[in-house]
C-alpha cells in the first residue's frame, strides 16, 4: 500500500442553520455557490490541488444530496484504487451508538479510518468555507517549525474579532494563548477552523478526550494540547476567505465574483476548482436579452433582462423578466414577466409569470429575523409560486404554494411562508 | 450485450480546409461544448453498448486528448471499455491503415476475440442521436446482410455529391449505392452507419483486403448490394455531417434553432463529453449578447450575435462579432470586427483587427499572434 503522508478528514456534517430556508433539505457543504458550484468544492479542490488524495468527507445532516454529488469522487480525481474520497456517516457499534455529537467527536469515531492509512499527519477541514489554499505549503510550514498542531489563521478587522476564535502568538508565532470570542481581544488573527495534526499528537488527544461530550476540536481538544504543552503554531494565511454562514455573506461573496477583476478569481489556470458537471452544453441568450455585469451557467436559457446577478446550470429566463441582483440556482424556472430584485431563489424552483419579488417596503422578518434581514428575499428548492404575486423584502417561502397562501396576492415585507409535507 | 461498436474517426478531409490541419474530423468541436465523436459515442452507451473500437490515424492528438479518458461516456468498464487503435508496425504488416476497410483490416483479432454477435460501425463525424437496438431489431426483422442508416436530405441547401446515394426497392432494400457521384438521382443519403453480424464483417473484410480492396464502401458495400440483402434503415431525426466548411458552419448555427436545441440538450438521452472544469461564463458591463450560444469559461466585454462561441473564449472591449463561429480558447482583443468568420481554436486576435466575408461566405481565421493576458 502506498504511505500516505497526509490525509484529510473533512466535516461536512453542519446544518447551516443561519442560511435558512437553503439548508432545510440539504447540509451547508451541498448549498450552491457561484452559478455551479457547491461549497464544498473549494475544500475538495483545494485538497486535490495540494496534492492530497486521501480525503474523509463526514456527513450527519441531510446526507443525500452530499452523497451525490461527491459519489466516487470522479470530478475532484478522487476515484482511487488506494486513498481517495470516502464519505463517513455516524454509524452503529455493538456497544455505542451515537450521533456525532461535535467536530472532534465526529473524526474521533472514525479513528479506524485513519488507523487504517496511518500517516504522519492528518488535515482536518470544514466544508463551508469559500476560498483556495494549498495545504501542502502549510505542511511544509508545519514541519518546518516541527510543530504538534499548526492552525491556519488569517487577520480580520479588529472589531470583528470579537466573532471569532482568536490566538494570541509570540515572536516565532507559537501560539501562547487562546480567547473564544473576547470582548476584548487581543489580537486579531482568526483560526480559520484548519488545523494540521501530527497523527500521533491527535490521536492521544482524541482518546484523552473521548469520555468529552460534544468534544470540539475548537473549544476541547486544541485547550487539551495547549495545557499538556504541544508546540501549537499559528500560519498566517493572507489569501481570499469567505465564511458563508449567513445569507447576507452568502449573497454577497456570490456577487463579489461578477466584479470585473473579482478578488477571488475563478478564471484562473492553475488553481481550478472542480465540481460535478451534469450539464454540459452552452448556454443560449435569445435576441430579446439582455445580459450584462453576471456570470451565468452552462445550459441556462436567457430570454430576458439579467444585470448583477449569478444564474445557475440549467435555468430558464423566459421572455420580459428582469432579474437584478439575485441569485438564481441550478434548473429553476422563472415564467414571462417576472421581476426579481435582490433575492436568492434556491434550485428547482418554478416562478409563476408576472411575479414581483423583493419591491414592497422593507419591514424586518417576523419570526426570525437573525437569518432573513438586509432586504433579501429567499426561496427555498423546489418551491413553487403561482402568477401574478407580489412578495416583499426580508422574506422566506419554502414548498409548492398557492394563490390562496398570498392575501390579496401579496406576500408582505418580513413574512415567512413555508409549507410543509411537500417534497 | 449483443452489439460491439466500431467508430471510423480516422479521416482527414480536404474539403474542412484549414479546420483539419489541427486535428481528424472526428475531433472537430461542435455546437459550443461537444466534439463530433461524441454523438456517436454516446448513443453507443445510450444503447447499452459497452464495448467501442475507435479506429483512427490522421493526426490523433487532439482527438487522443479528448479520449484520454473513457468515464465520461461510462465504458470504463471491466466488460467492454473504450478501444483507440491505431496503427501499428507488426511483423506482418507495416501499412498505415490503407482505407476504412484496411483499418478493420488490421485489427481483426479485435473482433475475432469478441463474443457480440453484431457489430455497429459508425463514423465519427455525424451529428445525431440514434437509439442503435432500434436499428438491430430493424436488421433482424428485414433478414438483412448488412443495414445502412439512411437520411432523407434537402437538397436545396446541401451539395448532395458528397455523399453515398442509396435508392431502394419499396421494401427499403437498397439497389443501388453510389459513392459521391456526379449527378444525384436520388435524396436518400447513407449516414455512414452500418449493422451487420461480425462473423460476416471479418468474412467480408478478409475477402475485401486479399484482394487488394481497402474501402469499406467502395470494395465491400457497393458489391454487397448486388449480392447480398442490403436494407435501408431511414433515420427521421436530425442528422447531420460536417465534411465541408458550410456544412461545418451550418451545423453549428442549426443550435441557434431552438428545437434542434432543445432536442440535443434536453431531451433524453443526453450527449456526453469530457468534462473541462470550466467557470461559469461571465458577463462583464458592456457586453450585449443576441441570439447566441456561450460556453462555460468565456468571458465577454462586447458586442456578439448570431454566433455560437466555444469554451474559454475571451471577447475585449467594443468587440463585435457576428454570423461567426469562434472555437476553443480564443482570445480577442479590443475593438475588433469579425464577421462571417470562423476562427481557429487557441487562436489570438489583435485589438483593432478586422475579419468579414461576403455575406453568404465563410472566412476561416487562423492566427497565430503571441498572447499577453492579464
Amino acid at each position: 500500500m502506498i504511505r500516505k503522508e497526509m490525509i484529510a478528514m473533512l466535516l461536512a456534517g453542519g446544518q447551516g442553520s443561519r442560511l435558512g430556508v437553503l439548508t432545510s433539505k440539504l447540509a451547508k457543504p451541498a448549498v450552491p455557490f457561484g452559478g455551479k458550484y457547491k461549497i464544498i468544492d473549494f475544500p475538495l479542490s483545494n485538497c486535490i490541488n495540494s496534492g492530497i488524495d486521501t480525503v474523509g468527507v463526514l456527513t450527519q445532516y441531510q446526507p443525500l444530496r452530499l452523497n451525490r454529488h461527491i459519489g466516487i469522487g470522479i470530478p475532484w480525481d478522487l476515484d482511487r484504487n488506494i486513498g481517495g474520497v470516502t464519505v463517513l456517516p455516524p454509524y452503529e457499534t455493538s456497544n455505542n451508538s451515537e450521533w456525532y455529537t461535535g467536530t472532534a467527536n465526529a473524526v474521533y469515531q472514525n479513528y479506524e479510518y485513519m488507523e487504517y492509512y496511518n500517516p504522519e499527519y492528518v488535515l482536518i477541514l470544514s466544508g463551508d468555507h469559500i476560498y483556495k489554499m494549498d495545504y501542502e505549503v502549510m505542511l511544509e510550514y508545519h514541519k518546518q517549525k516541527n510543530a504538534d498542531i499548526t492552525i491556519a489563521t488569517i487577520q480580520v478587522p479588529m472589531e470583528d474579532a470579537k466573532r471569532y476564535g482568536i490566538v494570541i502568538t509570540d515572536k516565532t508565532e507559537r501560539i501562547v494563548d487562546f480567547e473564544e470570542k473576547p470582548e476584548q481581544p487581543r489580537s486579531n488573527k482568526a483560526s480559520m477552523g484548519i488545523y494540521i495534526f501530527k497523527w500521533k499528537v491527535l490521536k492521544e488527544a482524541l482518546s484523552s478526550m473521548s469520555k468529552q461530550t460534544a468534544c470540539d476540536f475548537g473549544k476541547h481538544i486544541i485547550p487539551y494540547c495547549f495545557k499538556s504543552g504541544k508546540r501549537i503554531y499559528s500560519y498566517s494565511y493572507n489569501g481570499y476567505w469567505k465564511d458563508v454562514g449567513t445569507l447576507e455573506s452568502y449573497w454577497k461573496a456570490n456577487m463579489e465574483l461578477i466584479d470585473l477583476v473579482p478578488e477571488f478569481n475563478l478564471y484562473e489556470e492553475f488553481w481550478k476548482i472542480y465540481t460535478k458537471s451534469d450539464i454540459i452544453p452552452p448556454q443560449y441568450i435569445s435576441s430579446d436579452a439582455k445580459v450584462a455585469r453576471s456570470i451565468v451557467g452552462e445550459g441556462t436559457e436567457v430570454r430576458g433582462t439579467v444585470y448583477n446577478s449569478v444564474i445557475g446550470v440549467g435555468v430558464i429566463i423566459e421572455e420580459g423578466c428582469e432579474i437584478r441582483d439575485s441569485i438564481i440556482m441550478s434548473h429553476t424556472v422563472i415564467k414571462k414577466g417576472s421581476k426579481i430584485n435582490k433575492a436568492i431563489i434556491a434550485e428547482n424552483c418554478t416562478i409563476g409569470e408576472q411575479v414581483e419579488i423583493g419591491f414592497l417596503e422593507e419591514i424586518d422578518n417576523l419570526v426570525a429575523p437573525h437569518i432573513y434581514n438586509s432586504g433579501l428575499a429567499t426561496i427555498g428548492e423546489f418551491s413553487v409560486i403561482p402568477d401574478k404575486v407580489k412578495i416583499g423584502k426580508n422574506i422566506a417561502i419554502s414548498g409548492i404554494t398557492e394563490p390562496d397562501d398570498y392575501v390579496n396576492g401579496v406576500l408582505e415585507s418580513g413574512e415567512t411562508l413555508i409549507k410543509a409535507g411537500e417534497k | 450485450m449483443r452489439v460491439l461498436g466500431i467508430i471510423l474517426a480516422g479521416g482527414n478531409n480536404n474539403k474542412m480546409d484549414q479546420l483539419v490541419e489541427k486535428r481528424a474530423v472526428a475531433a472537430m468541436p461542435i455546437a459550443g461544448s461537444f466534439r463530433s465523436i461524441d454523438f456517436a459515442l454516446s448513443s453507443m452507451t445510450n444503447s447499452g453498448i459497452q464495448k467501442v473500437a475507435i479506429l483512427t490515424q490522421y493526426n490523433a492528438r487532439s482527438l487522443n486528448e479528448h479520449l484520454s479518458s473513457s468515464k465520461w461516456w461510462d465504458f470504463g468498464r471491466k466488460k467492454g471499455g473504450l478501444y483507440v487503435f491505431t496503427p501499428t508496425i507488426t511483423n506482418e504488416n507495416s501499412h498505415w491503415y490503407r482505407g476504412t476497410a484496411d483499418a478493420i483490416y488490421q485489427n481483426l483479432t479485435y473482433l475475432k476475440n469478441s463474443h457480440e454477435p453484431y457489430v455497429v460501425i459508425a463514423a465519427g463525424d455525424g451529428i445525431y442521436k440514434l437509439d442503435y437496438n432500434k436499428v438491430l431489431e430493424y436488421h433482424i426483422e428485414k433478414k438483412a446482410d448488412i443495414t445502412v442508416v439512411c437520411k432523407e436530405m434537402q437538397p436545396e441547401w446541401d451539395d448532395l455529391t458528397r455523399f453515398g446515394i442509396v435508392k431502394t426497392d419499396d421494401e427499403n432494400r437498397i439497389i443501388s449505392l453510389e459513392e459521391k457521384p456526379k449527378v444525384v438521382t436520388s435524396h436518400l443519403v447513407s449516414t455512414g452507419i452500418y449493422i451487420l453480424r461480425r462473423r460476416q464483417l471479418i468474412e467480408l473484410v478478409e475477402e475485401a483486403v486479399e484482394k487488394g480492396g481497402y474501402n469499406l464502401v467502395t470494395d465491400i458495400l457497393i458489391d454487397a448490394v448486388q449480392s447480398r440483402r442490403v436494407y435501408s434503415y431511414k433515420m427521421d431525426s436530425y442528422w447531420s455531417n460536417m465534411s465541408t466548411v458550410q456544412a461545418y458552419y451550418k451545423t453549428n448555427m442549426d443550435f441557434l434553432n431552438k428545437d434542434i436545441r432543445d432536442y440535443f440538450y434536453r431531451e433524453y438521452p443526453s450527449i456526453y463529453s469530457k468534462i473541462d472544469d470550466l467557470p461559469p461564463a461571465k458577463f462583464n458591463g458592456g457586453a450585449v449578447v443576441k441570439n447566441s450560444l456561450i460556453s462555460s469559461g468565456c468571458i465577454i466585454n462586447g458586442n456578439v450575435t448570431d454566433s455560437v462561441l466555444f469554451k474559454k473564449v475571451f471577447v475585449g472591449n467594443n468587440c463585435t462579432i457576428k454570423n461567426s463561429i469562434i472555437l476553443n480558447d480564443v482570445y480577442i482583443g479590443d475593438n475588433t470586427y469579425i464577421e462571417n468568420c470562423i476562427v481557429e481554436s487557441r487562436d489570438t486576435i489583435r485589438p483593432n483587427s478586422n475579419y468579414t466575408a461576403s455575406e453568404g461566405t465563410i472566412k476561416v481565421v487562423v492566427e497565430k499572434n503571441e498572447r499577453y493576458t492579464q
